[in-house]
Order: C-alpha cells, then sequence, then structure tokens
C-alpha cells in the first residue's frame, strides 16, 4: 500500500487587500511528520498556519486533508459544520498564548473534557478518569483537577493546554509557537513533554516558531518563510546545518551563542 | 376603576396595532414550526418596564380573541402585582374573561412557574422570558452563539454541568434548567425551577416564550419532547421537600418556604395558589383545617 500525504497544500496565496501575506505556498505533509516554519515576525507564518487549520480561507490554492473518518477533503471546501466537527476532532490547535486556547472560567477537568463532551460522551465519572489520565500525561499535580486555569502558571497552562487538544486522540496537530512567552527551564519541559507525545502517539505537526533551537528539537522538516514567500525547505539537520539561501544563512548566523 | 368600552378607547383592541400583531404572529408561526428556534421579532415599546414582562404581553396580545379566558401568574401566585396588572390589562385592552383557575383558562400568561394543574390540549401557556440565550453566559458573543445553535454544537453546555458537579458534587442548577428540544435546539425554558421541567416533556398544551428586551420569541408544539440535560451517571432529579403545604397539605407540589415570625420559624406553601385553594377546598369537610403555625 502506498504512503498519501496527510496533508497537501498547493499554490495557496493569501492576500490583506494590497499586502500578501504568503504567496505560492506549496508542499506534503506525511504522515507521522512534524514540519517546522520558521521566519521573522511578519513573513507569513501565522497566517499561513491559519489558512491550512481552516481558520482563514486562503484567496487561491488548496488544503487537501487525508481524513481518517471521510477520505480525501478538501479543508476550504468543506461545510462549515463538517470543518468544525474535523477540527475538534481529527485536528489540534496549540495557541501562543493558553488564554486564547482554553476556557479560563472553568476548571482544568472541564477544560480536557470539552471536546469529549462536544463529541457526545455523557459519563461524568469517564470524563473525569480520561481527564485524571491526561493530567498526569502533561505532568500537572492530578489534585489540580478541579482547579481553574488562571491558577496555573504559564508553563501549566500550555501543558493544560495541549492536554485539551490531544484528548480527542487527533491525527494533526497545529501549533503556533507553543513555547513562546516562557522562560527557558518550563521550555525544556514543554519540549521534552511534545517531542514524547508526537513519538508515542504518531502525531503529524505542523509547528510555526521563530526558534531555531525548538525547530530543531522538534521538527523533521524545516521550511523558511521570508516575506510570505518559502524560500528554502528540507530536513532540519540540513537547514540548519547547511543553509542554502541567504535569508537562512542570516537567521542561523543570528542564533545567540550561550 | 370604570370599564371603557372597547371601542371608544384610544388603544386597538388587544393594545397592539394589527400590524404589529400580525408581524408577532407570524414570528409565532415560525417558532411553532422550529420548536425551541429563537425568531427574532420587533418589540415593541410596551407600558410596563423591561423585566416585567414585555415579552409575555406582546405575545398574549397577539393571540388573545374576546372568546379566550385569560389567567396570569407570577411566582405561581394569582394575587400578586405582576400577575394582577397584566390581569386587568388585558381585561381593560381585549375585553377578555379573566380566572385564577387553571382548568378554565385558555391562555395563561406565567412568570416563573408551570401550573400544578395538568394542562390540556387547546390551552396556550405564555412565559415571560429575561434572557432567551441558554449559552449567553458561556458564550458571550451573539454570532457565535447563533453558530452553535445553527451547527448544534453543544459541548459547552454540557461543559457547565460538568463544572457544576466538580464544584458542588451535584449539578446545582435549579432554575432556568437547560433542556434539549426535539433532539435538535438547547432550550432556555425560562427561569422556572427545574421541577416543573419535566411538565414541558410531551406536554399537550402548546408552550410559547416571548422575551422583551432581547426581542425573541420561541415556542414548544403540542407534545414535543424536551429533555433536562444531566450526564449518565448524574441523572436530571428534582427537589423535594420532607414537609407539606401549611395549608392544603399537598406533598406533591412546589413549596416555597416561608418565614412568619422573628423567632425563625418556618412555614411550607404551595407556590401555586390556584392548586391550593382547590385542594382546600376538596379537603372542606374531611378533616378539621389546619391551623397554621404560630
Amino acid at each position: 500500500m502506498t504512503v498519501r500525504p496527510l496533508l497537501s497544500v498547493r499554490d495557496l496565496t493569501k492576500r490583506f487587500g494590497n499586502r500578501v501575506a504568503c504567496r505560492d505556498v506549496a508542499f506534503d505533509l506525511w504522515p507521522g511528520e512534524v514540519l517546522g516554519i520558521v521566519g521573522e515576525s511578519g513573513s507569513g507564518k501565522t497566517t499561513l498556519l491559519n489558512c491550512l487549520a481552516g481558520r482563514m480561507t486562503p484567496d487561491t490554492g488548496s488544503v487537501i486533508y487525508d481524513s481518517n473518518a471521510s477520505g480525501l477533503v478538501d479543508v476550504h471546501g468543506l461545510s462549515e459544520a463538517r470543518r468544525r466537527l474535523l477540527t475538534r476532532t481529527e485536528w489540534g490547535f496549540v495557541n501562543q498564548d493558553a488564554r486564547e486556547g482554553l476556557r479560563m472560567g472553568v476548571s482544568a477537568g472541564a477544560n480536557i473534557g470539552e471536546r469529549l463532551m462536544a463529541i457526545g460522551e455523557r459519563h461524568y465519572g469517564e470524563i473525569r478518569r480520561t481527564a485524571t489520565d491526561w493530567l498526569g500525561r502533561v505532568e500537572i499535580e492530578l489534585d489540580r483537577l478541579d482547579d481553574r486555569p488562571t491558577d496555573f502558571s504559564g508553563g501549566m497552562r500550555q501543558r493544560l493546554q495541549i492536554a485539551r487538544n490531544l484528548v480527542s486522540n487527533p491525527w494533526l496537530v497545529f501549533m503556533d509557537e507553543p513555547t513562546g512567552g516562557l522562560d527557558v527551564s518550563v521550555q525544556a519541559r514543554i519540549l521534552d513533554l511534545l517531542r514524547g507525545l508526537v513519538e508515542n502517539l504518531h502525531l503529524s505537526a505542523v509547528l510555526v516558531t521563530h526558534d531555531l533551537g525548538v525547530a530543531r528539537l522538534l521538527t523533521h522538516r524545516l521550511m523558511v518563510m521570508q516575506g510570505g514567500r518559502v524560500v528554502e525547505d528540507g530536513l532540519t539537520d540540513q537547514v540548519l546545518d547547511d543553509p542554502q539561501h541567504a535569508y537562512t544563512q542570516m537567521l542561523v548566523s543570528s542564533i545567540l551563542p550561550v | 376603576m370604570p370599564d371603557i368600552p372597547i371601542q371608544e378607547a384610544a388603544y386597538n383592541y388587544a393594545y397592539l396595532d394589527e400590524q404589529t400583531k400580525r408581524m408577532i404572529r407570524r414570528a409565532i408561526l415560525k417558532a411553532v414550526a422550529v420548536p425551541g428556534y429563537q425568531v427574532p421579532f420587533g418589540g415593541r415599546e410596551m407600558p410596563l418596564p423591561y423585566g416585567w414582562g414585555t415579552g409575555g404581553i406582546q405575545v398574549t396580545a397577539a393571540i388573545i380573541g374576546r372568546d379566550d379566558t385569560l389567567k396570569v401568574i407570577d411566582q405561581g401566585a394569582d394575587d400578586t402585582t405582576n400577575a394582577v396588572s397584566i390581569r386587568r390589562f388585558f381585561a381593560r385592552v381585549a375585553d377578555v374573561a379573566t380566572t385564577t383557575r387553571t382548568e378554565e383558562a385558555s391562555v395563561i400568561q406565567t412568570r416563573h412557574r408551570v401550573p400544578e394543574t395538568p394542562l390540556k390540549e387547546g390551552q396556550i401557556l405564555v412565559f415571560q422570558v429575561p434572557i432567551p440565550e441558554p449559552l449567553r453566559m458561556l458564550e458571550p458573543r451573539e454570532t457565535e452563539t447563533r453558530t452553535l445553535h445553527a451547527l448544534s454544537e453543544y459541548g459547552v453546555m454540557q461543559v457547565s454541568l460538568y463544572e457544576s458537579i466538580a464544584r458542588h458534587g451535584r449539578i446545582a442548577k435549579t432554575y432556568n434548567y437547560p433542556v434539549m428540544v426535539n433532539d435538535r435546539y438547547i432550550m432556555s425554558p425560562s427561569p422556572i425551577p427545574k421541577f416543573d421541567n419535566p411538565k414541558l416533556d410531551r406536554s399537550p398544551a402548546l408552550q410559547l416564550y416571548g422575551a422583551g428586551r432581547e426581542k425573541r420569541i420561541y415556542a414548544v408544539p403540542p407534545y414535543t419532547p424536551v429533555k433536562s440535560l444531566d450526564f449518565d451517571d448524574h441523572p436530571f432529579e428534582i427537589e423535594t421537600w420532607s414537609e407539606s403545604c401549611a395549608l392544603c397539605g399537598s406533598r406533591e407540589s412546589f413549596l416555597d418556604e416561608m418565614i412568619v415570625d422573628d423567632t425563625g420559624k418556618r412555614l411550607f406553601l404551595c407556590s401555586d395558589t390556584d392548586w391550593c385553594q382547590e385542594r382546600q377546598g376538596e379537603h372542606q369537610g374531611e378533616q378539621p383545617q389546619e391551623e397554621p403555625a404560630k
């Protein structure tokens, strides 16, 4: 059996008025692969991610997803109902700011359980058991199950957001700077956690980051964006150790040595 | 109050002009056709403040006719200010007979209760609704709540029940308890106690809900399934009392707790005054009437 790409992007262009946010982006994401998108602020990384995840509609181009439930689907051709169902069952989306991805007014358990309840789980004890299990997997103390995310530290909120997304066993997770704004030791823990989860759950992921260190740790393949275009792509080690494009060379040489 | 013949009065029959009533009737028809769906309508200024029943009054005004008999209750009672004023209002502007007896009424406008006496086919129950959107406290954006209804995405409602159990050990919501209508729309039953929720399910009477401030009408047609939301392991339950009504001895009705003196003596009474009086009438002669506790 031939392996099909999980996500297939062709000629994707998104404009805001006369400004082009991303232009003619095309790539395939294979099952189990983690793709990094790097570039400086304003290079169109987040816009691209939003277009991929169905949160924004691109002006031209297509995003084809190989759905587990319904075969090949055109993400932007789906009805809103089906797209939303897809995003809360087979996909996950981790925001940079955990407050955007969490319900801050309800407990950690309810946050994790929301997806389960949205797809019809109606057994309180079962939901709670699953939530407890996931709390453990993202290394949050189990007695914090009934605490609200407002009482959590930044790192814990981010881990909670990850658990909330992974509870429905998604195939594909979009991550927008998941470690941005966290201090380095917390970053390291989250990276460690993500690496383990991606490995164990055979997740595919698209990760947007400006931090090349994060990209090197987590991703298999890298796309470098500048001014809305993909200027270089290849295996992560190859791109970072032997950058070909002038912009990539500049990016790599800008990493601060410790 | 002197009776002014309708023909000479300055108002149209039933206060609202005919065009407005037709507009409201169209909204009601749509609401009945799509049970539980909130239909926007052009709410009018009424001669009483928002929150006092402007939505219910407009619905009643649109459906009432000269051969109707109107009953108005507020918190189950026929004799509270709101109930008395609205009843008198319609007696004057719509020339209808009024009653306090549930059985005799063809239209019952209510706030906070469903009568204890089972309703019959042909009766219409008009609810006054303060906040028609059941998801409002969970999702403040109107555009988003409409999308959630349209796509039947109700996970967030269940989240609020989960949260209640996590915090209180049980579903602590006691009034305005969310219901699923006809397996499609989640609906706010207005602030009736959850005790009354089972009476909405497959009721032979037509239920109309009017929200004046937010200008929404929704409806539950007769015999429509109305299910109170719950969890498999935390099923929906209604309130129970260990006491019985001090006046009629009822054990199956919704009881109000009253403090009757300055030493904190308590008394439990039926909230539905008509039900209570009917029962007191039945029991007269059978047993000596118990004196209210001193």
